[in-house]
């Protein structure tokens, strides 16, 4: 059985690589992605699952690392916006204009990988679903979705 | 950040999972089962829950199953929305999941965290309660299986100590005519101001509510209202609506007579939809 008494070091597996992170069990995988690990792309907002700033991909699905448990991460592989090294989808975030403060931008970055990831040919309406779980402030809800279109379309010629 | 520290534990097998939870109740810890950790995680950070020690699920092999076991449809409790979604085995379900939170949460809620959960709605189990499911619970007396309508009353009636391993449905209700609707107050993605599931078997329209009272419910009494034919359409719903099992509040989402309102509406469109053409599924 795994356990996870106190705090202590753990070792994840992040963008690839295995990380050691000193931390406790109650602490979640963006406080230690941030915190521990200096990986600051996954963006502390509501803190309760509300805006997606957080999100980040834990075995390829987009996982609002506010809500998930450092020690649940243990044994699965995460990816975050550090990881990505120049994917179609941030070029196409760049090309679209699709953020302006870019406080956002990473959580939908990572949300559209997952989408392409896993549903490379979503329809209009699986996209949309998938958006609707991460808030733009600065509403560029219209740039971003452009972005991703042209990337899924992309993938599908 | 959660303010408090606890510990964690991520047992393998029903049995471990039972002696962990005991040892830990034992060493005054107060334990707590753990299924995708939202409610756990947003409700600690919030100093609105303590706990010494969480039992993550995860594991389990039993509590990870979505398969056809005979006649039945078998899922594990720590099988997320998004599973029972992409895998749409039970498309009602399937439905009704993909309305809980955001499509984010969704990869992390479980069947078992949201049946079992404390915020009032609930929306996963309505089609479980249409479908007089069955639910298979471990615990230190032993494991049991029964009918979710015997020991959901509100909420899930559990004793100290047991979980949910699996739901079972019966296969003949996988494929029965369906509707699921959820109003909101405003946005698509927002606690419900009434959701209701609605299923025609042999004939006669079941439906289950969340939203509509601080709990979710399927209520006989008012089905054989909605069922009752010598009625025009409006008595049946009014006097269903009469026979809301519990208060219908008054909140910020809006008013009990509001609530009322978008109650008459949702099911008029519904009786029409499954009594009047040959609705497959909705
Ligand atoms: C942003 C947001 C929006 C939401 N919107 C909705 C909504 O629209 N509709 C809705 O219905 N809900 C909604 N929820 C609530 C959400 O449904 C709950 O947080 C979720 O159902 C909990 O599931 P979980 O697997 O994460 O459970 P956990 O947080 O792991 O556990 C919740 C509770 O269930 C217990 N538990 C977990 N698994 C088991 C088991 N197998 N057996 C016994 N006990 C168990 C735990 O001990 C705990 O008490 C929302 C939550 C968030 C954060
Ligand atoms: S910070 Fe995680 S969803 Fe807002
Ligand atoms: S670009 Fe500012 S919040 Fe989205």
């Amino acid at each position: 059985m795994y356990q996870m008494l106190n705090e202590g070091l753990i070792e994840l597996k992040v963008n690839g690589e295995f990380r050691k992170a000193l931390v406790r069990p109650a602490d979640t995988l963006l406080f230690a992605l941030r915190e521990r690990l200096g990986l600051t792309g996954a963006k502390p907002g509501c803190e309760n699952g509300d805006c997606g700033a957080c999100t980040v991909l834990v075995d390829g699905w987009p996982i609002k690392s506010c809500l998930m448990l450092v020690a649940e991460a243990v044994g699965h592989e995460i990816q975050t916006v550090e990881g990505l090294n120049g994917a179609p989808i941030q070029t196409a975030f760049v090309d679209n204009f699709a953020f302006q403060c870019g406080y956002c931008t990473p959580g939908f970055i990572m949300n559209c990988q997952g989408l392409i990831n896993i549903h490379p040919d979503a329809s209009d309406e699986v996209m949309q679903e998938w958006l609707q779980s991460n808030i733009c402030r600065c509403t560029s809800y219209q740039e971003i979705t452009a972005a991703i279109k042209s990337v899924l379309v992309a993938d599908e010629s | 950040m959660i303010p408090f520290d606890f510990e964690y534990y991520r047992p393998e097998s029903i049995a471990s999972a039972i002696d962990t939870f005991q040892q830990l109740d034992t060493a005054e810890k107060q334990p707590m089962y753990y299924g995708g950790g939202t409610e756990i995680i947003s409700m600690g950070r919030m100093n609105n829950l303590k706990t010494g020690a969480v039992i993550d699920l995860k594991d389990i092999a039993d509590c990870k199953v979505m398969e056809f076991h005979q006649d039945q449809l078998v899922i594990g409790s720590s099988v997320t929305l998004t599973q029972i979604h992409e895998a749409n085995l039970f498309p009602l379900l399937a439905q009704a999941g993909a309305r809980i939170a955001d499509h984010t949460i969704q990869n992390k809620i479980t069947m078992g965290g949201n049946l079992c959960g404390t915020i009032i709605y609930k929306e996963a189990v309505l089609p479980l309660l249409l479908s007089d499911s069955l639910v298979s619970i471990a615990g230190p007396g032993g494991k049991r299986t029964i009918p979710i309508n015997s020991i959901f009353k509100e909420r899930m009636q559990l004793d100290k100590g047991e979980f949910v391993v699996q739901i079972k449905i019966e296969k003949q209700y996988l494929s029965c005519p369906y509707v699921h609707v959820k109003q909101t107050k405003q946005d698509k993605i927002n606690y419900p101001l009434v959701t209701i599931c609605a299923m025609s078997v042999g004939g006669g329209i079941r439906a289950a509510f969340s939203g509509v009272c601080d709990f979710p419910f399927r209520s006989t009494a008012m089905e054989s209202e909605l069922n009752n034919l010598a009625l025009t359409l409006e008595e049946r719903i009014d006097k269903a609506i009469a026979l809301t099992p519990g208060l219908i509040p008054t909140n910020l989402e809006g008013s009990a007579e509001y609530r009322k309102f978008i109650m008459r509406g949702l099911l008029n469109s519904i009786i029409n939809r499954l009594e009047g053409s040959n609705v497959s599924n909705a």
